[in-house]
């Protein structure tokens, strides 16, 4: 009981006067004396240390991480060297590995995913932010947090069952009439390929690259905004001059966070895109990505040179991913960094 | 009455396309959401009808039948998947939450805090088939068998960054007075982190970890090369075992219209798990805003 009331104390926001610094930053002189006084000094230290310990263990990992896929993946590394990522020969049988057939696919559907995913997650992330309805606005958002929670492989199986037939019937063959002349839709129509793994993965990086748009855009304070508006601006010029333009950075962030995504797909990719390590420009032929050959070959490979070859496409992944993400996040922070706080 | 300026006829039809455009993109806008929308729909529908169509008592009892014969169920893919996220939450949750004290109660502001919570974000984007290898080459390869053991790890430690970030900036809202109060009625510095500031903190707390956990729940790409599988029933961790969103991948692209039933039962169950798990986040943290508002 005392505790509850205490809590409901600590939880009250206090009046603050204007002006005051967040609550977070530099102890103030009374907790620094306090923190010093010597009393259960020791046990303090151990606490501390032990978390320490914890948050260096995250250190740890990821250099482990990077050393066992550098050491396991030796052989191919010495034998082809960079040559490894511009071979496209793949037989396991004869030990020739090239890898360039799974970084065209999951380049080629990565960046499909994008064509489609980016205007329309700016799209909604504008709906959400400028026009939505109130009553409107929870529902939405709680709807796209629920595309983010839906599994990778339930989005494989949906896409296998529903999306590739309806590629397949409907819009592949419209696809072929109207844009065949341009090389991209081409060819015998399966139905699974690279334009179904492009379009399931859109699906998927849909709500990230949505929320942190969003983000980013709820950042842009009112006043620009009003600026605008009081200017005589309609309001997609509004959206356009006051908040698209002053959120562009983070929302290019956002755009290569999403990429991010695309790339170390697995298990949907896996389910739709073809499984054949073939270069072909139609968007309607078979493909391979670099997450869905690890994930479909590795349990299989037989010799340490084929599995070395597996572990150097996943060598090449994380650090891709790495730098990807590296990227996004220090833009997404440029922007956000010093924003306003968030009015509901 | 003398004619318009052209001045003034030149900006009325500016203003005109101005409208329309304005329209224009208000409908993109909406087209784009609805577009959004439609395929969440669709997925709901198609796996509420397909799932709840082949869902049976015999689902959560059995263990799956061979080839051929029909019936069967995922019992222990169900048990598998939940000890594989109770060894996971085993590894994550404490090292999270500690590596979340770290950076706010300790290291704030400091050049080792801000190279930890970008290692965190980094650990966050390695693709989780990256994460399968690393975990098979580091426990799998020395062990020389598959085991329920290292596929908890791989959830594990893809639920460490996740947390630790949450559990940062829950800290970070809370008042330095409160610290203060602390402290100044003689609690020891360890004692007001974990019981006065990450209480009050803990709605949010929690938050981060069942998102976490909502995210590895429906994890396969780490479990191909860890957990493995298993057709039978297994409680042991150093034996390869069965987990939810393994069997369904199995199921769903294999030849059989049976095997395909049960991958969309397993399909309802793991996502109605996991939006449990969303909805109940949701709760904790409007009950944690709503306390701080009375």
């Amino acid at each position: 009981m005392d505790i509850k009331i205490q809590e409901a104390a600590f939880n009250r926001p206090r009046p603050s006067p204007a002006g005051t610094p967040p609550p977070s930053g530099e102890p103030s002189a009374v907790r620094k004396f306090l923190l010093n006084r010597g009393t259960s000094a020791g046990a303090d230290k151990t606490f501390a240390i032990v978390m320490l310990i914890s948050a260096l263990s995250i250190f740890a990992i990821v250099a482990l991480i990077a050393t066992e896929l550098v050491l396991r993946s030796q052989l191919t590394l010495h034998k082809f060297g960079i040559g490894f990522f511009f071979g496209s020969a793949w037989d396991p049988v004869t030990g020739q590995f090239g890898a360039l057939p799974f970084i065209y696919g999951t380049l080629l559907s990565s960046f499909v995913a994008l064509v489609i995913a980016v205007p329309l997650s700016i799209g909604l992330a504008v709906f959400l932010t400028e026009m939505c309805p109130r009553w409107l606005r929870s529902p939405l958002a709680f709807l796209t947090e629920l595309l983010a929670a839906i599994p990778s492989v339930v989005y494989g199986l949906w896409a296998v069952f529903v999306l590739v037939p309806l590629l397949r019937e409907h819009v592949n063959p419209v696809l072929g009439k109207t844009l065949g002349w341009s090389g991209f839709f081409t060819g015998p129509n399966y139905g699974i390929g690279m334009l179904a793994a492009g379009v399931i993965l859109a699906i998927m990086i849909l709500p990230i690259i949505s929320s942190l748009t969003r983000e980013v855009m709820i950042a842009v304070p009112h006043a620009q905004r009003e600026a605008v508006l009081a200017l005589g601006a309609t309001r997609w010029e509004m959206i356009r001059m006051g908040v698209l333009r002053n959120a562009r950075i983070g929302i290019v962030g956002a755009i290569i966070l999403g990429l991010g995504r695309a790339l170390g797909e697995t298990m949907a990719v896996t389910m739709v895109i073809g499984n054949r390590p073939e270069i072909a420009k139609s968007l309607f032929a078979p493909g391979y990505s670099m997450a869905s050959v690890i994930a479909n070959e590795f349990s299989e490979a037989s010799d340490d040179l084929y599995l070395s070859a597996l572990i150097e496409i996943g060598l090449a992944l994380f650090l891709v991913t790495i730098v990807v993400n590296a990227i996004a996040r220090l833009l997404v922070w440029a922007v956000t960094r010093g924003a306003p706080v968030q009015v509901a | 009455m003398a004619t318009t300026p052209a001045v003034y006829r030149n900006s009325r039809s500016n203003s005109v396309t101005r409208m329309v455009t304005d329209h224009l993109f208000t409908g993109l806008a909406i087209l784009s959401t609805v577009l959004v929308v439609a395929p969440l729909v669709a997925i709901f529908c198609y796996l509420l009808y397909k799932g709840a169509s082949s869902l049976n008592l015999a689902f959560f009892t059995q263990i799956p039948q061979p080839v051929g014969e029909p019936g069967g169920g995922m019992a222990n893919a169900i048990f598998g998947s939940g000890l594989l996220l109770a060894v996971g939450s085993l590894l994550g949750v404490p090292v999270g939450i500690a590596s979340g004290i770290f950076l706010a109660e300790f290291g704030r502001g400091s050049a080792l805090a801000n190279a930890v919570r970008f290692t965190a974000d980094v650990l966050n984007g390695v693709p989780s088939i990256v994460m399968g290898i690393s975990v098979y080459a580091l426990i799998v390869l020395p062990q020389k068998h598959f085991s329920a053991f290292s596929g908890g790890v791989a959830l594990g430690i893809m639920m460490i960054p996740t947390i630790t970030r949450t559990t940062e900036e829950m800290l970070a809202t809370v008042p330095n007075a409160v610290r203060e109060a602390a402290l100044g009625l003689g609690v020891p510095a360890w004692r007001s982190v974990l019981s006065i500031t990450l209480r009050t903190a803990s709605p949010g707390i929690i938050t981060g970890c069942m998102l976490a956990f909502a995210r590895v729940a429906g994890e396969t790409a780490p479990l191909l090369f860890t957990a493995f599988g298993n057709n039978f029933w297994s409680h042991n961790l150093n034996e390869p075992i069965a987990a939810l969103p393994l069997q369904i991948y199995i199921y769903a692209i294999s030849p059989y219209d049976d095997w395909h039933r049960l991958a969309w039962a397993g399909s309802l169950v793991l996502i109605v798990l996991i939006v449990i798990s969303v909805a109940l986040v949701r709760f904790v943290a409007s009950r944690g805003t709503l306390k701080a508002n009375n």
